[in-house]
Order: structure tokens, then sequence, then C-alpha cells
């Protein structure tokens, strides 16, 4: 396989689009990248996305924004993995570049969320679980992270505040990232009053959905010159694993081990340890899922993930810097593209773009997509050059 | 409206129909083809004695279409006597009552309405809190 590097990036702001449709939004991210990429062709488009079936009545997605784009007579798919759908769209992308089978690919995470009612989209999202015996219980998405967050507590003696950090840190990073769905401060209060969704998350647990996309085109890295001031930006590292669809079939409801699986091979992989990653983009799609994240790659022993947000450790300055524009928490999570705006936030930190929150001498990153509760967890190192 | 799919799934809605692995003794719920302790081939049914007890729970405020007219209800994960462990609603005790390793005992429930006015009501498995035996 030969090595392949992301030579473009682009992204929409997350918001409730009513002027835009899936195609403008999926199509706006495209021409970003596209033009980024200093490119008006590839060989092959692959998008990430979840939800168009059920809430645009639209499918056969990769030719519906391939034509949108003008990529006619081209290869165009889609890949679907619930909420990782951006990252198993890049993976599969990257693939077919690193097999030499193509050479070039386009890659676009888009979701447009907010054409259904609330509850209509709660239960597209309910989806990703399994709908024989945990959808028809009526358990929701939220209800499901609930279900692991309560016995992480539980067992691990943590309370509802000791989970603020991770919200607290993603608003505040996000107050520097434009293409953020919220641009808001929270303190430890206002996360303690939020209202309730299911306990015991409440809404400063949990990730806010919208409308948006995020692309990036790919190429083989000896393409690919390093610039100063640009450097070059390969992928070192890339792995998938899956785990049971429901929660209550796992082993351990409070590990995530495709989380674990997924980041050892990508670790092996790219030739580095959990010590070499300077920022980590994480799922924190609800409070409880960053813990977890955290504890499955290797980052805090079991248990003990919050303790890394009480520790202050978590910041654009701190020793794990996740989420540092504003993560799934603020910059928003619309579920299919959320892992291609991972891959590109990654690619701004490498490349020195992103500001108030730049870690400083970022080389290696890397961005962690979960589908389901847990389901589906990919991982991706990133490296500058 | 799914009828085939409520039909398919009576045994296991009714009756807590899961398997038995015949090669590890493993009890398995809900049913599948592949043992998840050992790997060997599944298919023995065996039924469940619906006692459990509470693993985890949550009150459900934002509940999904269909389910919304019900909310807030309690949803948990019920750890069987047997071993595996079931998504369930509760019924039969207060929300606010509720605590992580209360007995619970599977009962039958209508869970929802499927359709309009005439389409389907479905029934199911949810779990109360086991009752004390009557003094005799």
């Amino acid at each position: 396989m030969r090595k392949v590097a992301i030579l473009g990036i682009g992204q929409t702001k997350i918001d409730e689009h009513w002027e835009l449709s899936l195609r403008e939004i999926g199509g706006n991210a495209a021409f970003a990248a596209m033009q980024d990429a200093g490119m008006d062709k590839v060989d092959a488009l692959f998008v990430g996305n979840m939800l168009s079936p059920m809430i645009n009545g639209q499918n056969q997605l990769g030719t519906f924004l391939s034509d949108w784009i003008g990529l006619w007579g081209q290869e165009a798919v889609k890949v679907e993995a619930a909420c990782a759908s951006g990252a198993a769209a890049f993976r599969s992308a990257l693939m077919a570049v690193a097999s030499g089978e193509i050479e070039s690919a386009l890659v676009v995470g888009v979701e447009k969320m907010t054409d259904k009612p609330g509850r209509e989209v709660t239960s597209a999202l309910a989806t990703a679980a399994d709908a024989d015996y945990e959808v028809e219980q009526g358990i929701s998405f939220v209800g499901l992270n609930a279900l692991i967050m309560r016995r992480y507590m539980h067992e691990f003696g943590w309370k509802h505040a000791d989970f603020a950090p991770f919200s607290i840190n993603s608003h505040e990073n996000a107050m520097h990232n434009p293409f953020a769905r919220l641009h808001e401060r929270i303190t430890v209060e206002k996360f303690e009053k939020s209202s309730m969704v299911a306990t015991p998350i409440n809404l400063l647990d949990a990730s806010p959905i919208g409308d948006g996309a995020a692309a990036a085109v790919i190429v083989p890295a000896e393409r690919v010159a390093s610039v100063k001031g640009k450097p070059r930006v390969v992928v070192a590292g890339s792995a998938s694993a899956t785990d049971t669809i429901a929660v209550h079939s796992r082993k351990d409801p409070l590990f995530l081990a495709a989380a674990y699986e997924s980041s050892k091979r990508a670790y092996q992989m790219a030739g580095v340890t959990k010590d070499d990653i300077d920022v980590f983009e994480l799922h924190d799609a609800f409070s409880i899922m960053a813990a977890l994240s955290l504890e499955a790659c290797g980052f805090a022993e079991r248990g003990q993930g919050v303790r890394l947000g009480l520790e202050g450790e978590i910041g654009p300055k701190g020793r794990v810097p996740i989420c540092t524009r504003g993560g799934l928490k603020a910059r928003g999570h619309p579920v299919g593209a959320t892992g291609m705006y991972q891959i590109v936030e990654v690619v701004q930190q490498l490349r020195g773009e992103c500001g108030e929150t730049q870690v400083d001498g970022a080389q290696i990153g890397m961005a962690q997509n979960i589908g389901g509760s847990g389901a589906t967890i990919i991982t991706h190192i990133l490296k500058a050059e | 409206m799914e009828i085939p799919r409520h039909w398919r799934l009576k045994k296991q809605r009714y009756g807590l129909v899961g398997e038995v692995c015949p090669h590890c003794d493993y009890k398995i719920f809900p049913p599948r083809d592949v043992c998840p302790n050992c790997g060997d081939e599944a298919k023995e049914l065996y039924t469940f004695s619906g006692k459990g007890e509470v693993y985890s729970y949550t009150t459900v405020y934002e509940a999904p279409a269909g389910y919304d007219t019900t909310a807030p209800y309690t949803v948990a994960l019920i750890k069987l006597e047997e071993g595996p462990m079931v998504t369930a609603q509760l019924t039969d005790v207060d929300n606010s009552e509720v605590q992580i390793g209360m007995p619970v005992e599977m009962v039958t429930r209508k869970m929802r309405n499927d359709g309009d006015e005439r389409g389907l009501i479905v029934y199911g498995y949810k779990f109360r809190p086991v009752l004390n035996e009557p003094q005799r």
C-alpha cells in the first residue's frame, strides 16, 4: 500500500441552514476542499451520511452529490456506519487510493438534519441501535448513552458535575472556531442546571445536531510537496473495529472495546504510541463518551477518564488536548458529517491554522469517530511532514 | 405498520425465549446464531425465568416518535439471573424509586400503537419490582 496525503480540506458552518438543501451543503464543503487542493477533477467521490433516506427522502447520495458538483462520469458511492459514516467514507477512499486503484478521491461527510421535527430526528438517530431489542423498548440514542453513564458513575463514584470539564472545554474551544454551531461559554453551574434529556444526561452533556458538511481531497503522498508554512499532511494510521450492535450484549458496557482495538491498530500502523499524539479529536457526542474514549485509547486508566478533565489536562495547552475546535459538543454533531469535521480539524492543527486553540508544535494528530453507542469505532492518525 | 416483524418476535416478546448454547451451556438473549461465549453454533431454545436485577437505568424525557405520549418513562438494563442483559422499560414503579441492584421480574405490557387507531397494539416485555410473597 502506498502512502496517502490530504491535499485539500473544506467545511461549512454547522447550523440550522433553513435556506440550504442537502446538495448545497455537501457541495459547498466539496468545492472548498477542491479549491484548497487546487484540483477540479478527482477519480472518485465517497460520501459519508447516515440519515438522508429518512430525513431528506434521498438515497444514492454518491451520484446525487457527484452530479451537483459536476463530477459526471466519475465513480461515486455513499458509505454508512451511523455516526461513524464520515470516517468510514474517509477510510474507504483511503484504501482505494492507497491500493493504487485510483489516483485521487474526494470525501464528503454531509448531513441535513433540520428538515424534520425533533422527535422524528430522534427516531431516525435511534436506527443506529438494535431495532428489535433496544429501540422497541422506547430507548432513545441519548438514553443508551445515559444507561452507560449512570452505571459508570455508580461503579467509579463520580458525580454528574465531574463531567463538566469536557463540555466546558469544548464550548471554550468553539468560541474560536467560526464553523462551530455554538459560540457560548458555559460554567459548572450552568452545566448542572441544564434541562434533562435522559437521566443523568442533560442538554449540556449532549452534542447538538445540525446541518453541515466537511470534505477532504486525498492523493498519493508522492504527488505532494511539503511547502514552508503548509506542511504535507499524510495518513499514518487508519483502523476500524466493531463491537456488538446492542449495548446489552457487551461483556463490559463500560469499556469501548472497538476504540481500544482500532486505536491499537492505528498506533501500530503509524509506528507511534499514545504519548506521541499531540492532539486528539475524539467523539464527545455525550460527556461520558469522552471519558470512555480516553480510557480505551490508553490516555487514562479504566474509570479515570474523567480525571483528565478535572485536572485541566484536556485544553489546547494541556497534556492531552481534545476537541480543540469545539468537539461534537460545541462544534456540533451533524452525524454522518462529524467524522470528516474531525479529519479536517486535525489537518488544521497540523498545518498550524488554529489560532487561539492551536496546539504548539502539533506534528501528530488523532481523530476518532464512533458509530452507535460504541458499535463501530474508526481511528485515524495524521502526521505533518 | 410492521406486522411480520411483530409476529416474528412473539416468542421473545411474550415469553422471553432465548437460547442455550449446546456446546458451553451459555444462556443467550436475544437469540443469535453464534454463541458469544464459545463462538460455536447456537440454536437450541431456552425460556428465561424473567427474574433479574437493574444494572443501570435512565428516565427518558425526550422520547422517539411513537413513545412520546408516555414520556417520561424509565428504561433499564436488566441483568437476568441466567446471565445475559436485556434492555427493557420498567413498569409499576415510580421513576424516582428505581435503583441499581433492584430485583425485578418480567411482565407483559402494552408497548405502543403501531399505526393509527386501526393499527396494531404492540405488546411486549417490561420489568417491575419483584412483589413480596403474600404472608400465609
